[in-house]
């Protein structure tokens, strides 16, 4: 693959925090300009770690022992600030309201707040504020409080101050987790569309049947460690070896895991979202029509 | 006898908003519930009607008779459990097993029980070999757990339990799971507030939607996910195995399967 395609390299990375026990060990991958990008696993596998390690946070804020190399839009993650990494990679984190400042008493002013951080002229931070809070839907809220909008505003409203930054990469670390179906459906489209528009984006996830609809590519971490990696249908598909890491795959796709021999279907058959699956069965059982 | 008899509960939490509209609902030993329904909607309040926590604006809420305004809380919490979303909000000892003898040492139990209920509600949520762990170095799937064993060990009749899924990854929501099946095999009675409906699917035989501080479903777990319209209008989706079925009903297919097994064996006798 052309090497200007791939906006996020990871070579080798291994950390530990200080005094402790490796959280990454030899991690390596490659993530291209415009992609989904899912990482999965049991929680304490190191993921937030490795979002982390994406924007410089580790090893620069954490300290700890730190081995290998992460590339993030061709800035060594060693060699730049946190603030200059945070101009190309924004990092959204599970609970939106430990993004928010605690100092802005409107949702504008809270987009407003990280690029102040950054030198932004005025005229170019409103042109922004705008942008990035209508790309996220909450255009008509400025004037709210931050800590009045629900949990799904909020977390877009942590997505917003990211994106007004205009990063050429977004981690987020399971950003859903905490937010109600509404919440997360919020959040998920919002994802959806910024990736739609040519982001690229990174995401910690344990909604695997929302990722199995939108992810081009995903990692599974257990125990610091890739498991493996691959297209989402040829990560998904590996039942046996998820369920070990305690992931349960769609459950759709677990179905037809149960029905394979039956059915014979070969697990690149299998489907790994409700679509797929309903056109599949519809099909098996087509003679059968009532 | 009912358990908990919530009578035409209208609550405020002042300034005038209403966060219950008249609730009524009765639940009987043995159950486990699944009370679902968006944040915002009421279904904290309502829980938290149930151990006293929260008293009436109007209506009455009966724990077996006893209307919960006369009652103080802490004699509730003998019969009613309740574990917090936020493990932080409930968690005050350095110790885990301090954390979870504390109830049993309050309710001024004799040392060998105190030390039987903590050694039996440790053992049962598989946090033996941590007991002399500070809850907050553990991760937050066994600090959940945690503050699950801090009520078992009261040994309640009814586990109210505020988002045990939520923050939770795969393992974490399965042993959880296990543990309320187990809980409910002994005779308790389990009322879970949740928004993850393969979990509900699991474990609750009832659930209760909660709607604008009113309920707008109240059924046989099976029968409220055959409900498209009203889980639509709460913006709920069933188990994505139920909403397979559903499509393939009209091959043959049951539309109110929910889990794997069920489905994979509808579908098997038909290939």
């Amino acid at each position: 693959m052309p090497s200007d395609d791939v906006t996020v390299e990871v070579d080798g990375l291994t950390y530990s925090y200080p005094g402790h026990v490796p959280v990454l060990q030899d991690i390596k991958f490659r993530v291209l300009k415009g992609e989904m990008f899912g990482i999965i696993g049991p929680n304490g596998a190191g993921k937030s770690t490795l979002c982390k390690a994406l924007n410089g946070l580790v090893p620069q804020f954490y300290g700890g022992t730190y081995g290998g190399t992460v590339t993030v839009a061709g800035m060594n993650t060693m060699k730049h600030t946190v603030a200059d990494l945070s101009l190309k990679v924004g990092l959204v984190f599970q609970e939106p309201t430990n993004q928010f400042s605690g100092v802005s008493t409107r949702v504008d002013e809270e987009v407003a707040f990280g690029m102040s951080m950054m030198g932004f002229q005025r005229e170019e931070m409103l042109r922004r504020i705008s942008d990035a809070l209508k790309e996220v839907g909450l255009e008509g809220l400025e004037e709210r409080s931050p800590f009045e909008l629900s949990g799904g505003q909020q977390q877009r409203l942590a997505i917003a101050t990211v994106l007004a930054v205009r990063p050429e990469v977004i981690v987020m670390d399971e950003p859903t987790a905490q937010l109600d179906p509404v919440g997360k459906t919020e959040v998920l489209e919002t994802m959806r569309a910024l990736n739609r528009e040519g982001y690229t984006i990174i995401v910690a996830e344990h909604e695997i049947e929302e990722l199995a609809t939108f992810a081009d590519r995903i990692i599974a971490l257990n125990e610091g460690r890739i498991l493996f990696e691959g297209p989402t249908r040829a990560v998904l598909t590996r039942i046996e070896e998820l369920k070990k890491i305690g992931v349960d795959p769609p459950s759709v796709t677990e179905l037809s895991h149960v029905l394979a021999q039956r059915a014979d279907l070969k697990p690149e058959a299998y489907p790994i979202t409700l679509d797929e699956a309903i056109a599949l069965y519809r099909d098996l059982l087509g003679g059968h029509a009532t | 006898m009912s358990l908990i008899d919530v009578r035409d509960v209208w609550y405020s939490y002042g300034g005038g908003v209403m966060a219950l509209n008249g609730v009524s609902l009765e639940i009987t030993p043995g159950e486990t519930i699944a009370l679902i329904g968006q944040n915002g909607g009421g279904k904290t309040t309502l829980a938290k009607q149930f151990n006293g926590l929260l008293k009436p604006t109007r209506g009455q809420v009966l724990v077996k008779g006893v209307d919960t305004r006369n009652v103080p809380p802490n004699r509730l919490a003998l019969t009613v459990g309740y574990v917090f979303q936020n493990p932080s909000h409930q968690i005050f000892s350095s110790k885990v097993w301090e954390e979870v003898a504390f109830g049993p040492k309050n309710a001024g139990l004799r040392p060998d029980q105190i030390e039987e209920r903590t050694r039996w509600a440790i053992d049962a949520v598989r946090l033996s070999g941590f007991e002399l762990t500070h809850p907050y170095d553990l991760d937050y799937g066994k600090m959940k757990l945690l503050t699950i064993a801090s009520i078992m060990s009261m040994k309640p009749e009814v586990y109210c339990l505020d988002e045990p899924t939520t923050g939770q990854d795969h393992q974490g929501r399965r042993r959880v799971a296990e543990l309320i099946r187990s809980l409910n095999k002994n005779g308790a009675t389990v009322i879970a507030i949740t928004h993850d409906m393969k979990f509900v699917a699991e474990v609750a035989k009832r659930i209760v939607l909660v709607a604008g501080g009113k309920i707008i479903a109240d059924g046989q777990t099976r029968d409220i996910f055959e409900k498209t319209e009203i889980l639509a209008e709460a913006q709920i989706r069933p188990p994505q195995i139920t909403q397979l079925a559903r499509a393939l009903a009209d091959h043959g297919v049951a539309p109110n399967l929910m889990t794997v097994k069920e489905l994979a064996d509808s579908i098997a006798g038909m290939i």
